[in-house]
């Protein structure tokens, strides 16, 4: 694809978002490095998603930079489509599938295999798919197939499905909004399971999550960000799980009285 | 766990037809009517007169199929019949041509959509109140341009395009269910095999998710209800044609019969899924109960009765169907035939 000798596949410089008169974001500097794991933790309303959506082209910044492989965004013409594009796919909780389709339609919607008058070339994309359903995401014995509907899986499965497709269409920098809110424990093991191939198949990742313990299990470094402000920058090897919970804990403690 | 095993697999044999139940209703009223009415159900002829009445309302159904699938409605599609119907015959009847007419009530058609199209997905009308306001307006403009007149066009019997449209291949078939068995062919073929099908297909089922997966939601909604209104164009045609009448009021009455004929073939409501056979053969249900009806001697009176009751059974059975794509809907019709799966019986109390 794109420049192959970079160190940070994404890199937010001063970004400041405002919504009308309130700072939702005051200066963050945050980069993730290639095939770094960054787990970005904060409470609700800190930032986290207003963040997300500026790296993923739903909407541009108030003021600052970013730049992608080490190339600046030009914010005029940054958009969802653009970000995949340059190898940034985003797996949103609940808007990432077409629950009444089947897989082999969700992984290719918006970027079908065609033949020169448009139709699908559907043989080729359900081979496609039960290669990514099989060798990228290693679903196997689950009774889930290229024809089965979303409608049918956990919300584990369907996160797996989702990070499949991003690594599929090589995705550099895969996003992951919240993936185990409202998830059982098996199946916010199945989201960390696929999480962790993510990072063994040489991709960056950017974890959101406010449940500190599952980010804590694949996450390589963690940034935590309160009321719009970065407030640490923690390395894994640097802090314990109990640590993070800790610091975390008295973080949002002392706001509380103040 | 057990649902997985059971759900998750491939559809296989019957199950994967497209429309499969709604077809076993066609043929059980069909027999239901050759019993009860042998002298009429039994002969060609009233197989050729559906075959000349159904394609209009079948044309619209098609087009509706998508609508609905991509989540939206049209309600304006008998003002259509009227505006395009208008457009034809005057046209025809001022200049005596007939391709230059043709090409007019379709894009006539076409034009109404796209303002359909604009209202819904730029300005952000929701699609049953826009089209409402267009089925007004537009059946509205006719009445003021026609001056509430009919007119006949006799004289486009003789015309070639008569023939083509609607005339009888060897004598026997009307033309006119040819070329809309050709458009559910066509419809069919880009619903389940072509990217603007799987483009309305997510826009129906979600149109956020489409939106984030790149789609053009915009683009495709306004698409849609221009092909909505060329469909109707042309069946606005075919029906002047075989009446070679214009009148102003054309066109009033399809409205409930058209969704009647997408709702018992078992396309959802509620968008995202859609079945081109089922509003073929569910427009023909429609359109033979009141010549069933009538010749079986209940009375012309009981047809509306009837008509609803099919519709509420077979909105049923798709339910009970299940939503598989492929129709796993054949289980709801099995259950009586085969016995259950030990494993899911309730445990006897």
């Amino acid at each position: 694809m794109a420049e192959k000798s970079f160190r940070n596949v994404l890199e937010m410089a001063d970004v400041h978002k405002y919504f009308g008169k309130v700072a939702a974001l005051k200066g963050i500097n945050f980069e993730v490095g290639r095939n770094e794991v960054v787990g970005l933790i904060g409470d609700n309303g800190a930032g986290k998603s207003t963040m997300v959506k500026i790296m993923t082209g739903v909407f541009p910044p108030s003021r600052g930079t970013m730049y992608i492989r080490e190339q600046e965004v030009d914010f005029r013409h940054y958009n969802v489509q653009r970000a995949h594009r340059y190898g940034i796919e985003t797996v949103f909780q609940e808007r990432s599938l077409g629950e009444k389709q089947p897989l082999w339609r969700n992984f290719f919607i918006g970027r079908q295999v065609t033949g020169p008058l448009g139709f699908i070339k559907i043989r080729k994309e359900k081979e496609l798919a039960q290669h990514i359903i099989l060798d990228l995401i290693g679903f196997r014995g689950a009774g889930i197939t290229v024809d089965s509907l979303v409608s049918k899986l956990s919300g584990g499965e369907r996160q797996g499905i989702s990070i499949g497709r991003a690594m599929y269409f090589d995705a550099d920098l895969i996003v992951l909004d919240e993936p185990t809110v409202a998830l059982s424990l098996k199946e916010v093991q199945k989201v960390l399971n696929f999480t962790r191939k993510i990072k063994e198949s040489g991709r960056a990742c950017v974890y959101i999550s406010h449940t500190i313990s599952h980010v804590y299990e694949v996450a390589d470094r963690f940034v935590i960000i309160d009321r719009g402000e970065m407030v640490a920058n923690f390395q894994k090897s640097e802090v314990s799980l109990k640590e993070l919970d800790e610091f975390m804990l008295r973080y949002s403690s002392g706001e509380a009285a103040s | 766990m057990n649902d997985k095993v059971t759900i998750k697999g491939r559809a296989t044999g019957l199950a994967r037809i497209e429309g499969l139940p709604i077809i076993a209703v066609y043929v059980v009223i069909a027999v239901l009517f050759m019993i009860t009415a042998p002298g009429t159900f039994l002969k060609y002829r009233i197989y050729q007169s559906f075959m000349s009445t159904v394609p209009v309302p079948l044309i619209l159904g098609l087009g509706l199929t998508l609508v609905v699938s991509a989540g939206e409605i049209d309600l304006s599609f008998p003002s259509i019949i009227a505006f395009s119907g208008f457009v034809f015959a005057g046209l025809y009847k001022t200049t005596g041509q007939t391709l230059m007419p043709f090409v007019a009530a379709v894009a006539a058609g076409a034009f109404v959509g796209f303002t359909n199209g604009v209202l819904v997905a730029v300005v952000g009308i929701p699609s049953i109140i826009a089209t409402l306001g267009g089925q007004f307006l537009w059946s509205g403009l006719t009445v003021i341009l026609s001056g509430g007149l009919a007119w006949n066009i006799r004289d486009v019997r003789e015309e070639f395009i008569h023939v083509l449209f609607t005339g009888r291949v060897g004598g026997l078939v009307p033309a006119q269910v040819l070329w809309a068995t050709a458009v559910a062919v066509g419809l069919w073929f880009v619903l389940n095999r072509h990217r603007f099908g799987e483009h309305i297909l997510f826009i129906g089922d979600n149109s956020e998710v489409a939106r984030v997966m790149g789609v053009n939601v915009r683009g495709t909604k306004i698409a849609l209800f221009i092909l909505m209104g060329a469909l109707a164009g042309f069946a606005a045609v075919l029906l002047t044609l075989e009446m070679a009448t214009f009148w102003t009021t054309q066109g009033t009455g399809m409205l409930l019969i058209t969704m009647a004929a997408v709702f018992i073939g078992g396309t959802s409501i509620f968008g995202g899924e859609g079945t081109v056979v089922g509003t073929y053969f569910g427009s023909f249900i429609v359109g033979s109960l009141e010549a069933g009806i009538v010749a079986t001697g209940i009375g012309g009176f009981w047809t509306r009765f009837v008509t609803g009751l099919v519709l509420i059974i077979a909105v049923v059975i798709h339910i009970l169907a299940g939503k598989g794509k492929d129709l796993a809907g054949i289980r709801f019709l099995s259950f009586a035939i085969r016995r259950r799966p030990k494993a899911e019986r309730p445990p006897v109390a």
